[in-house]
């Protein structure tokens, strides 16, 4: 059972654009793809990868702007060559709005 | 004896399960049908139609008063419903009349959306819904001017309807390109060039901020970068809701839209609903097909029959003469999917086809649509295609023909497209060349001059070879872009001239780009190609930029940022030192560091205090010192003649002047310079892409030097008499530099690939070609000298950049 949390409107992330959502955990970053699709995947890959949100989009890819990494947004892998891969987290869209799954961004993971 | 069904709205929907219960059994049911417009089922899907006089109102009714009265419907038109009590099964009229009922169907439809800005009240202010908004658009002519926000199906209808009828039309679209939900970048940029054509205007990522009234109507829109369109009336198109008032009064369950199961039962068992007022399984409704597949469950539940309502893939076509668009299924990209595309430029066609494990799921076309119901099909079945992969793309007709041909843009060329600009060469003469006996590279070079300068279109003229010659001629290798195109660098430059080709997307459809919107490799290299080729016309893509170029400032191992202001020749002042000294204390900025370029760098800066440090720093007079740019970076000086004893001019106001004339500039690299006063060469000039050595009798210019990878010295370009004359010459070598190299090569490569010689004829021997290039620099220089900084720091531009979306640190932790 997952409860989802508002975090903004889809407006808020101009298309091909990503911005990060600020947990105790670790930032995430959220992808808005030309489609109009939304992602949520962690900012970094520690040692490895990251800030991922200021990487360039392609389909439903993100190119790395540190080491050129490509990850997939819908599964967080790295593709080709590099092996890696981000947590991915529920996210969705209801009436323009951006709903992320409560345990992403909350302090205590809820079991 | 029958029984009482009482239905809540004529439309398509509910028409249709009346015409099903009378078909099967004529006298289960004694119908009473309610509806608020005063007239009955007519054919919305056909309002576009009427608006553009292609079919007349009573064209499009589907129910007239003989099929009511032949089907024995009692008929409450123009009368809405006042209230439901689901316990007494009775429906209250408006005029007081109490009904019972045994079964009850809502069928009331949507409401258009209408976005509350202010002014949404006025008068001229219509949705697109109904007959009457359908016939205030057909009361306009060629006098009046109209505006249309939303560019989905339904408002593009209505600005093709309007525009037809000689109305001068704006479609203002929140998104980035048309029909976003139907259709991918590619197949949107065909769509809104065919609307161009037609004579309308089309603004996509544009906010609506204000509707404009004077006296109670419709004046213009306002909107949010300041635009104002003056129209005698405003369409909004931006979506619809279904229409549930009713239904929540009642007390049964609704959500988005009245909740419905598999049965079209909703939460009471007696009443049943169908139509856009439906929300099934989390899923709203507004094409048609799948609102004809509720109907006849309703029906077949409503006479006791087992029926189960299934979604299925729905497909979509613009109802607009002259644009052929399809779309069906579902064409995101995933994960496993995978894109077939075929494009043919010169006729306007755009196919996508997304594949999952051998199964088609969704189909986008533009252009050619005919083979869509083909493969609506097989997305529909699901059919396994994995036997006929190979040509799917080119529809049932057609089986085992050749791959496709990756000279199509080439050959598409008209014949007075210039090949060699150098030269003067048209494809026209080249192919001429070709025919009168050069079958080679060599031989076209010799015999008609293209390519024989600079060398830069040889690839063209190569695929011309290819093109007239055929399998006699084979086509040397050459280095593509990226796997997303089979154009080389000088190809894609040279046509994106030759065909006037004006954004990314155009430049994807027209050269027949292989994936649906690039990468990271070749997207930047377009967007370069773009500023340098249509400078104050082409809007700069930031999302095409790597990430430096986007926030202006030097990203960091840790992700922290670095800050570098502008100092013209390495030039600075008490006051701008004390600017930044406050600076790096107020941002607690770890780093302070003299670069190698003469500047000052800010180190360790947190993405969130850029557009802070920067209204500090811009406060102080500074502005970005554009330490990050594939453009230009620093002009590095001695004192020269102001303090050295050995100087021979003034090299440090040399510097100054061209760092004024050429700051702002994007180019293929960096492009770092230094002037030194004396053969001394303090300001190590030979190492640079282009150094100015300060002599007795003048300024000999120098260039093509590099020390980073590869460790280059400068060559002599020319020696000049006078500043202005270096300053010119400065700015048409860079001018030339930024319209002939391929994306991150340095200038020592593309001198290495033109050869100096060809240099030295361009913009030293040819004196007014000088000039000309200098110019065409100084043009583009006035859209460009605009500090980013300040724009940002200022006036708010991509505050999304620097701001977390959400920030659940500082929430307190429950």
């Amino acid at each position: 059972m997952s409860d989802f949390i508002d975090i903004g409107s889809l407006d808020d992330i101009s298309p091909r654009g990503a911005r990060v959502v600020r947990t105790h955990r670790g930032d995430i970053a959220v992808f808005r793809t030309a489609s109009g699709q939304i992602f949520a995947l962690d900012e970094y890959l520690p040692g490895k990868a990251g800030p991922l949100s200021n990487g360039i989009q392609h389909d439903n890819k993100v190119t790395d702007p540190m080491r050129n990494w490509v990850f997939d947004l819908t599964t967080g892998e790295a593709q080709g060559a590099d092996e890696g891969a981000v947590a991915t987290y529920p996210i969705k869209l209801e009436d323009g709005r951006i709903l992320i799954t409560a345990s992403a961004v909350t302090t205590v993971a809820a079991e | 004896m029958s029984q009482k069904l009482i239905i809540i709205g004529a439309g398509m929907a509910s028409g249709r399960v009346i015409e099903h219960l009378r078909e099967t059994s004529p006298d289960t049911y004694d119908i009473t049908l309610f509806n608020g417009e005063p007239r009955g089922n007519y054919n919305r899907i056909m309002l576009s139609p009427v608006l553009s006089g292609d079919k007349t109102c009573d064209e499009i009714i589907i129910h007239d008063d003989a099929f009511y009265e032949e089907h024995n419907v009692t008929c409450r038109f123009g009368e809405k419903v006042a209230s439901v009590n689901t316990a007494a099964k009775t429906v209250t009229s408006e005029n007081g009349d109490v009904l019972a009922y045994d079964k009850l169907l809502f069928g009331t439809g949507s409401n258009p959306f209408i976005i509350p800005l202010p002014g949404h009240d006025l008068d001229g202010v219509i949705a697109y819904r109904d007959l009457e908004d359908t016939e205030q658009m057909m009361g306009l002519g060629d006098t009046h001017k109209a505006v249309v926000i939303g560019g989905g199906l339904l408002g593009l209808e209505a600005a093709a309807g309007m525009a037809a009828r000689g109305v001068d039309v704006t479609v203002i679209h929140i998104m980035g390109h048309l029909m976003e939900r139907q259709l991918d970048e590619a197949a949107g940029y065909l769509l809104r060039r065919a609307l161009v054509d037609k004579g309308i205007t089309v603004k996509c990522s544009a906010n609506s901020n204000e509707i404009l009234g004077r006296n109670g109507k419709v004046r213009a829109l306002l909107l949010d970068d300041g635009t104002e369109l003056p129209c005698d009336l405003l369409v909004m198109a931006v979506g619809i809701r279904p229409n549930t008032g009713l239904a929540k009064d009642t007390g049964i369950m609704v959500g988005r839209g009245i909740h419905v199961d598999d049965q079209m039962l909703t939460s009471n068992k007696d009443v049943l609903a169908v139509g856009e007022c439906v929300e099934h399984d989390g899923a709203l409704f507004g094409l048609v097909a799948p609102l004809y597949e509720q109907a006849k469950v309703v029906a077949k539940t409503l006479l006791g029959e087992a029926a189960t309502f299934v979604q299925k893939e729905v497909s979509t076509k613009l109802k607009v003469t002259g644009c052929d668009l399809f779309s069906a299924g579902d064409f995101a990209e995933g994960e496993n999917r995978e894109d077939i595309i075929f494009r043919d430029p010169a006729r306007g066609v755009y196919k996508r086809l997304v594949i999952e494990n051998n199964t088609l799921l969704g189909a986008v076309m533009y252009g050619d649509t005919d083979d869509g119901s083909w493969f609506y099909g097989l997305i529909k079945d699901a059919r396994d295609i994995s036997d006929m992969r190979d040509t799917l793309i080119f529809g049932p007709a057609y089986q085992g023909g050749s791959a496709m041909d990756p000279l199509a843009a080439v050959a598409a060329l008209p014949d007075d497209a210039e090949i060699c600009g150098c030269n003067g060469i048209s494809k026209a003469q080249v192919v001429a060349a070709i025919n009168t006996g050069a079958h080679t590279l060599d031989a076209v070079k010799a015999t008609s001059k293209a390519a024989s300068s600079c060398g830069s279109c040889a690839g063209l003229v190569a695929d011309l070879l290819g093109i007239t010659l055929g399998d006699d001629f084979k086509m040397p290798e050459k280095e593509v872009i990226c796997k997303c195109s089979d154009l080389s660098h000088d190809d894609l430059r040279k046509l994106i001239i030759a065909k006037q080709l004006k954004s990314i997307p155009q430049a994807m459809q027209e050269l027949d780009w292989k994936t649906t919107c690039g990468c990271h490799v070749c997207r930047p290299a377009l967007n370069y190609y773009m500023v340098c080729a249509w400078p104050g016309t082409y809007e700069d893509d930031g999302k095409s930029r790597f990430i430096n170029e986007r926030v202006h400032a030097n990203i960091q191992k840790d992700g922290t940022y670095s800050v570098v202001p502008r100092m013209l020749g390495g030039i600075t002042t008490p006051n701008e030192l004390r600017a930044i000294a406050d600076a790096a204390d107020k941002y607690n900025v770890p780093t302070v560091k003299v670069t190698g370029g003469q500047r000052i760098d800010l180190l360790g800066v947190k993405k969130e205090d850029l557009p802070a440090i920067w209204y500090d720093l811009g406060e102080a007079g500074m502005i970005s010192g554009q330490a990050y740019a594939k453009g230009l970076r620093t002009v590095k000086t001695c004192v020269g003649t102001a303090h050295c004893r050995f100087g021979t001019q003034d090299s440090t106001g040399l510097g100054i002047k061209i760092e004024q004339a050429m700051w702002g500039a994007w180019s293929p690299h960096k492009f770092k310079l230094a002037v030194s006063g004396c053969p001394r060469n303090c300001a190590e000039a030979t190492c640079k892409d282009l150094g100015i050595i300060c002599v007795d009798s003048g300024y000999q210019i120098l260039v093509g030097g590099a020390a980073g990878l590869d460790l280059r010295q400068t060559e002599l370009l020319v020696q000049v008499a006078s500043e202005d004359d270096a300053i010119e010459v400065a700015c048409a070598f860079y001018q030339l530099y930024r319209e002939g190299a391929q994306y991150l090569h340095r200038p020592y490569k593309w001198i290495a690939k033109v050869g100096l010689d060809w240099i030295k004829e361009q913009i030293v021997d040819d004196l007014a070609n000088r000039k000309e290039k200098a110019e065409s620099f100084h043009f583009s220089q006035q859209f460009y000298q605009i500090d980013p900084w300040a724009e940002r720091a200022k006036q708010g531009v991509d505050a999304h950049e620097f701001t977390p979306l959400a920030d659940f640190t500082k929430v307190a932790a429950e």
